[in-house]
């Protein structure tokens, strides 16, 4: 049967139709859909399947990881950034292993539509030494799914599947099962020595890992979702990956006249790109995110025997997404001979709208509290010479544009306290962070320990929406708790203020504000207000 | 067949319900279908696009490169221009003509007008009036997509079963509603 899926929803579904046991994440723009569909779905509902948010990626990937250990199949999804909370136990998890099969999902965001940086997870797979799978359209992260399970159990290695934001957030059809395979018996690793990472085990492990990958990179070289296909026109080949093949066959309407090699599936397979090289001239590389690819077939010595061609020399956009356009110009470049028959450049920005089309960035909504507790903030602030507001990440991060121009820094998640902390012990005053409900508890509370510890002179603000906004108001894992939290670290109760952030607590906020930036320790002042798209939501009910 | 669409907006505007009833309808029809959008911080207020290409053949990449969209569907007047490099030289542009201003630095209204009348085949009238009139407000995005519906190689038929099948959980009144949103906008047009 047919369904039209997002990139995020196909793989979900796939998972699901391949006996999964327990689904878990963290909330994160492209990936957030996935964790969704599962709770959302009828099967997982029926089966119990587990489809909580965690508090964070790294708690997801160990969630995950307990439940291979016992024999079921289990997925930790994530964005890319998130992958750098979750690198500890990621990392690891290659060197304990899997018992039942185990998906990493990291969703990349070239372009950065909602992220800080353009990382590809592609290096920690490499890094990890896990196999990777990167699928190019819907339909095989649908396929993926179940393979990558069936390869984790096989290699017993967690499998990494890699998703970019123009697959996560794109439908099509997809082609499904329409009953869910069963879900695995619990059962315990024959290895449980492997499990243990005490250095006399890891240093036996880590030779069989190292061993592994030829049974890696054997997968990949004769992985259905790896091809080569063969082209009349050997003056060029292509190595086109994921959902840069599609590009690729945009420009071909009739079929690509070149050898062209497919890959979907990591390690590269060395058989595969050496039966390539061994046909044509030169080889371009066309692949979404950094050139992993592209840096692995030049090396250092680069030679000018069989040229490589890709986003080091500036054939292909260095940064930001690949784009049918992008790719078309660097085929056009490539093959002057062949320009005409490729698709024309066409200009960015026609002449006549140049002056009429203005940016429109992205604001916080009207009525919603994180305005209140700027306009606020501001107004306490305004007599001070150096105000430094540290800032984090989530709706609110959107106070950095104008009216409010409010912070100052933008890290990671949970950096505003410990930035603060920083600053404030480098003679900062006042030194003030502001973080959500939800980054709070993802990685804030750690910080807030430290600032705790030493008492440090600075005002920590929770501005509290009671959701994890900015992707779309899932369930925040501190609801009802901040407060608490708080004390149980050992927040000083006279400097422990609640508040609600409305347009008439105004004067009310900033006197508070201005109260706590004069208490020469650490303050903390959650500011409360519902997430306006939330209450609506909650009002329709 | 093929359709390749650029629908454009601003966030919060319900554009993207337009890309979910033609997917649906083209689900119906057998179609291929690849339709990108973007979620997250761009849906604050800021503009929206989304790529929405239908084909009776295979699809191979889900962006539309530039210069080949059949249709730029749009329910901002600046939002339809922001896009118009996408647009082919056969293309048209279907569009609403009441600004949505939330920045300050928001263009005069006929340097608008101008550009949209510049170009060889465009639809550009007040969807909000005509959805006032004819179902509720709300509706205005089925209003664009009646206007839109000429020329997207789907019977009205076709597209009023993908109304049904988005709606239709939420109530018959929901569906009649946007149904008549649906036919005005389509009425609009072909008189236009």
């Amino acid at each position: 049967m047919k369904k039209l899926l997002l990139g995020d929803e196909a793989l979900a579904l796939g998972a699901i139709n391949a006996g999964l046991s327990g689904a878990y994440a963290y909330p994160g723009t492209p990936s957030t859909e996935i964790l969704e569909f599962v709770q959302a779905h009828p099967v997982a509902k029926a089966r119990n399947i587990h489809s909580h948010w965690s508090s964070n990626e790294k708690t997801a990937v160990e969630e995950a990881l307990g439940m291979s250990f016992c024999g079921k199949r289990s997925m930790a999804s994530m964005k890319h950034v998130g992958l750098n909370v979750a690198a500890d136990a990621f990392v690891n998890s290659a060197m304990t292993g899997t018992n039942g099969g185990m998906l990493v999902i990291s969703a990349d965001d070239p372009s950065m539509h909602s992220s800080q940086n353009e990382q590809d997870s592609r290096f920690y797979a490499r890094f990890a030494m896990t196999p990777c799978l990167e699928p190019s359209s819907q339909q095989e992260a649908y396929d993926m799914a179940a393979y990558g399970f069936r390869l984790s159990e096989e290699i017993r290695i967690p499998v990494v599947v890699r998703l970019v934001t123009r697959l996560s957030h794109s439908r099509a059809q997809v082609e499904v099962a329409a009953e869910a395979a069963p879900e695995n018996p619990k059962s315990y690793p024959a290895n449980p020595r492997q499990w243990v990472l005490m250095p006399g085990n890891s240093r036996v492990r880590y030779r069989e890992l190292i061993a592994d990958r030829d049974k890696m990179e054997e997968a990949s070289a004769t992985s259905p979702f790896n091809r080569l296909f063969p082209g009349e026109d050997t003056s060029l080949g292509i190595i086109a990956s994921g959902i840069a093949y599609n590009y690729v066959m945009e420009c071909f309407p009739g079929g690509c006249p070149f050898p062209l090699l497919k890959i979907s599936q990591y390690p590269l397979p060395k058989k595969l790109v050496g039966e390539l090289a061994g046909k044509v001239d030169r080889i371009m590389v066309v692949e979404e995110g950094q050139p992993v690819i592209e840096e692995l077939l030049r090396g250092l010595l680069d030679t000018p025997a069989r040229p490589v061609l890709g986003k080091l020399d500036g054939y292909l956009p260095r940064t930001g997404e690949l784009t049918p356009d992008s790719v078309a110009a660097a085929l056009r470049k490539a093959l002057p001979d062949c320009a005409p028959l490729l698709p024309a450049e066409v200009a960015a920005a026609p002449e006549f709208v140049k002056d009429i089309v203005v940016p429109r960035p992205p604001a916080l909504c009207q009525g919603c509290g994180h305005r209140d507790v700027y306009a606020a903030l501001n107004a306490a602030l305004e007599n001070f010479d150096n105000p430094k507001v540290f800032g984090d990440i989530g709706c609110y991060t959107l106070g950095w544009l104008s009216p409010f121009n409010a912070i100052d820094t933008c890290l990671d998640m949970g950096a505003s306290i410990t930035m603060a902390h920083g600053a404030a012990d480098a003679g900062q005053h006042p030194s003030v962070a502001i973080i959500g409900d939800s980054t709070f508890t993802h990685s804030g509370m750690t910080g807030l320990l430290d600032a705790v510890n030493e008492d440090t002179p600075m005002t920590v603000i929770i501005s509290d929406n009671l959701t994890t906004g900015m992707t779309g108001g899932q369930d925040s894992q501190g609801t009802g708790k901040i407060e608490q939290i708080c004390l149980g670290l050992g927040v000083d109760p006279a400097h422990l203020h609640t508040i609600d952030s409305l347009p008439r607590t105004f004067e009310e906020m900033k006197t508070l504000f201005l109260n706590e930036f004069s208490h020469s320790g650490l303050s903390v002042i959650v500011a409360r207000r519902e997430c306006i798209q939330t209450a609506r939501r909650h009002a329709r009910k | 067949m093929k359709c390749d669409i650029i629908l454009a907006g601003v966030g919060g505007q319900g554009i993207l319900s337009i890309a979910t009833i033609l997917g649906a309808a083209a689900l119906r029809e057998n179609l291929h279908l690849k339709q990108a959008e973007v979620h997250g911080m761009s849906q604050r207020g800021g503009d929206v696009m989304s790529c929405l290409r239908l084909s009776s053949d295979p699809i191979a990449s889900d962006l539309i490169p530039m210069g080949k969209a059949d249709l730029i569907i749009a329910l901002e007047p600046m939002e339809a221009l922001r896009h118009i490099a996408w647009l082919s030289p056969q293309g048209r542009v279907v569009t609403s003509t009441v600004p949505f201003v939330n920045i300050p630095n928001y263009p005069a209204e006929e340097k608008i007008r101008e550009a949209l009348d510049s170009l060889p085949r465009v639809t550009a009238f007040d969807m909000e009036a005509v959805a006032k009139e004819s179902a509720t407000l709300r509706a205005s995005n089925m209003v664009l997509l009646g206007a839109a519906s000429p020329y997207i190689g789907l019977t009205p038929e076709q597209i009023i079963e993908g109304i049904r099948t988005v709606f239709s959980p939420k109530g018959e009144k929901m569906v009649d509603t946007n149904i008549a949103a649906f036919e005005a906008g389509r009425d609009c047009a072909l008189t236009y």
